[in-house]
């Protein structure tokens, strides 16, 4: 099994005409996924990658029956495409944009709470659930079905952890690249959950990096809820804080934004924290073979 | 990106907010002439994109002209959290009878827009929220405009008195929408003994990604505030840090980068900087990155460190070989590429005598043996 997407999910692609749009269709073509269309305004009637072309996302989910979508269009645009996926009728979102103004985002996830919708992202490389469906720009190759749920907040990294997984033996049952923007749709502990009910994820990776109090969150949720092994990494013990100003968002805070802070609070909650990305395997195969016993 | 008070002050105006008389001094002159203008004391505030002046002593009070000729030599110049101050603000000092913390920011966790007050206002802001969290009130703006009366009840005790600071409040909130800000602060918002409010301090930052709307704010930017370093890195697209350190490190992404000077300390290296060369595959971004690097001092070995997504592999490996060329490079350099056209990466680089490595882990060992060697 998997979480959130599958061999049957069937996804649109908004700015699939774009030169990255266009490439990674044809990227997740190959991959296998069931891409059934894509969306840009002005170009409805044509085709890409040999799949339909829509003015609106609406049209084509009632054309195809589309139950996700991934968004390629510039930062300028990505605020409306989000708006206007959230009222299509697909359940799921990625959004791999970067540079979307948090401004915008902090609207657009509004209106994707109301409508219930699962939007991952922006900025971030995607998610796949190896071997059956790829949404994003992550290399397939590096992945293999598998046990191990990985959520991530950062994109190259986390195909250095996925890779270092795959040569050990280690498959995933689903990789999660949240996003690096301060606001995201989904978090840490809304995967966790999901993971947590999928029975077939074995163990969980997390990667996290400095910035926010989402590790901290996600510490408190698996200390209370989650009975699978937790590994993780936290990038960013030596990068120089912000030159900062002002005191707001200390005092939203606290001092949790830093990497030593995060670490301590995954290590109460009972989590593995690595120093190295190249230990998560080796650590991963002992805490489950600890489980099995 | 940050402004200075005075610019924050300006923009509080345009919104008008109050805010305390005052003017740039670039001489003394121009500061005795202020001061006897308005009268005494005055303030000199130092212009610098940190926080901490006050504490550093670059906020001085004056009460006669000789105590501002002895607090403009003194500030002027200084070393601030390493900004060198150029810029002296001079204000008519108010008569304070209270300070108030206003505030608004976003909140990540709640992915809003939160405003914070408090009645502890001043320099002690932040252990107060640490000390005393009872003592700081927030609100969620969430989709509905906030009733800031009722908000500021438990900060205000007289019913003005909130009347005003609601319509401040209500004022930043617009101008925070208006212009994609990430923060605003006004630390202290003063009660004057004559019962007016004033914003004492002015602090805004605005978001990065939405600078392409605000043409008028992006040109607020000081780049004399910036490494000059880091400013030529934005201007090639690339992100780029500058720490103290003796390995340079090339690497594709900015979690990947963070990590890779994490392992090398771990490992007992020094990492002289980040720099995320982006997701594209330009070989002269891998040029200009070596131009920034190569120039520090303190530079012992550079370290590249690729996974091929979006980014190939063997369009690295062209720019390195270019930079070889262009570039008077004497110091070892250990590469490690993996992913998107990985073997056609490999090949150009041996044909060239350049040794790759497939393991983070052994290119890392590798590059903090050759420092330890040197």
């Amino acid at each position: 099994m998997s979480i959130l997407i599958n061999e049957n999910t069937k996804v649109l692609v908004q700015g699939i005409t774009g030169r990255d749009g266009l490439f990674h269709t044809g990227q997740m073509l190959e991959y296998g996924t069931k891409v059934v269309g894509g969306v840009t305004p002005g170009k409805g009637g044509q085709s890409a990658c040999g799949l339909p072309v829509f003015n609106k996302m609406k049209e084509a989910v009632e054309a195809t029956g589309a139950d996700a979508s991934v968004i390629f269009v510039p930062a300028f645009y990505a605020k409306d495409a989000v708006m206007e996926a959230s009222y299509s009728g697909v359940k799921i979102i990625v959004c791999i944009t970067e540079g979307i103004p948090l401004l915008d985002m902090i609207e657009a996830i509004k209106i994707i709470k109301e409508k219930g919708i699962t939007l991952i992202g922006p900025n971030c490389p995607g998610m796949i659930s190896p071997g059956k469906c790829k949404i994003g720009i992550m290399p397939g190759r590096i992945h293999a079905p598998g046990n191990i749920g990985v959520i991530s907040r950062s994109g190259t990294l986390t195909y250095e952890v996925v890779y270092n997984l795959t040569i050990n033996g280690l498959g995933q049952s689903t990789c999660v690249g949240i996003g690096g923007d301060p606001v995201i749709g989904t978090r840490f502990i809304d995967l966790l959950n999901l993971f947590m009910n999928d029975k077939d994820t074995k163990g969980i990776v997390i990667v996290g990096e400095i910035g926010g109090q989402d590790e901290q969150a996600a510490g408190e949720y698996i200390k209370s809820s989650v009975r699978k092994p937790v590994v993780a990494f936290i990038a960013g013990k030596t990068a120089p804080m912000d030159k900062r100003m002002g005191h707001a968002g200390a005092i939203i805070s606290g001092k949790n934004n830093t990497a030593g802070a995060k670490t301590e609070a995954l290590k109460a909650a009972g989590v593995s924290v690595v120093d190295f990305p190249w230990e998560i395997p080796g650590v991963m195969k002992e805490l489950i073979n600890l489980k099995m016993r | 990106m940050n402004i200075h008070e005075y610019q924050a002050a300006e923009l509080f105006k345009q919104y008008n907010i109050p805010v305390p008389e005052s003017a740039l001094a670039a001489n003394l002159e121009e500061a005795i002439s202020f001061a006897e203008k308005t009268g005494f004391p005055v303030v000199l505030k130092a212009q610098v994109l940190t926080g901490g002046r006050g504490k550093a002593g670059g906020i001085k009070k004056a009460n006669n002209i000789q105590e501002l000729k002895d607090a403009f030599d003194k500030i002027m110049g200084m070393d601030i959290k390493g900004f060198k101050v150029k810029k002296l603000l001079i204000v008519k000092a108010l008569e304070i009878a209270k300070e108030i913390y206003l505030g608004i920011t976003t909140d990540n966790l709640s992915g809003d827009i939160v405003c914070i007050a408090s009645s502890q206002g001043g320099v002690d802001i932040e252990d107060t929220a640490q000390k005393f969290p009872d003592k700081i009130f927030k609100l969620y703006i969430g989709a509905h405009n906030p009733e800031f009366t009722d908000f500021l009840k438990p900060v205000f005790d007289k019913t003005e008195d909130r009347v005003i600071a609601a319509q401040v409040l209500s004022k930043l909130l617009k101008l925070f929408k208006e212009n994609d800000c990430t923060l605003i602060e006004i630390n202290p918002f003063v009660k004057e003994k004559n019962g007016t409010y004033t914003a004492a301090d002015a602090k805004i930052n605005f978001d990065d990604n939405a600078l392409f709307r605000h043409p008028g704010i992006s040109a607020l930017r000081d780049l004399e505030m910036e490494d000059a370093d880091e400013v030529l890195a934005r201007d090639c697209g690339l992100s780029f840090v500058k720490l103290e350190g003796e390995i340079g490190c090339i690497v594709n992404g900015a979690g990947l980068a963070m990590a890779t000077m994490d392992v090398i300390k771990n490992l007992g290296g020094k990492p002289l900087n980040f720099l995320d060369v982006g997701g594209s595959s330009n070989p002269g971004k891998v040029i200009n990155a070596f131009k920034i690097i190569i120039k520090n001092p303190g530079l012992k070995a550079i370290l590249i460190n690729i996974f091929g997504g979006i980014t190939r592999c063997d369009d690295v490996a062209n720019g390195l070989i270019e930079a070889y060329n262009q570039l008077k490079i004497d110091i070892p350099i250990v590469v490690r590429l993996t992913g998107t056209n990985e073997a056609r990466a490999k090949e150009l680089l041996s044909e060239k005598g350049i040794n790759t490595y497939t393991s983070m882990k052994e290119a890392v060992e590798k590059v903090v043996g050759l420092q330890g060697n040197l």
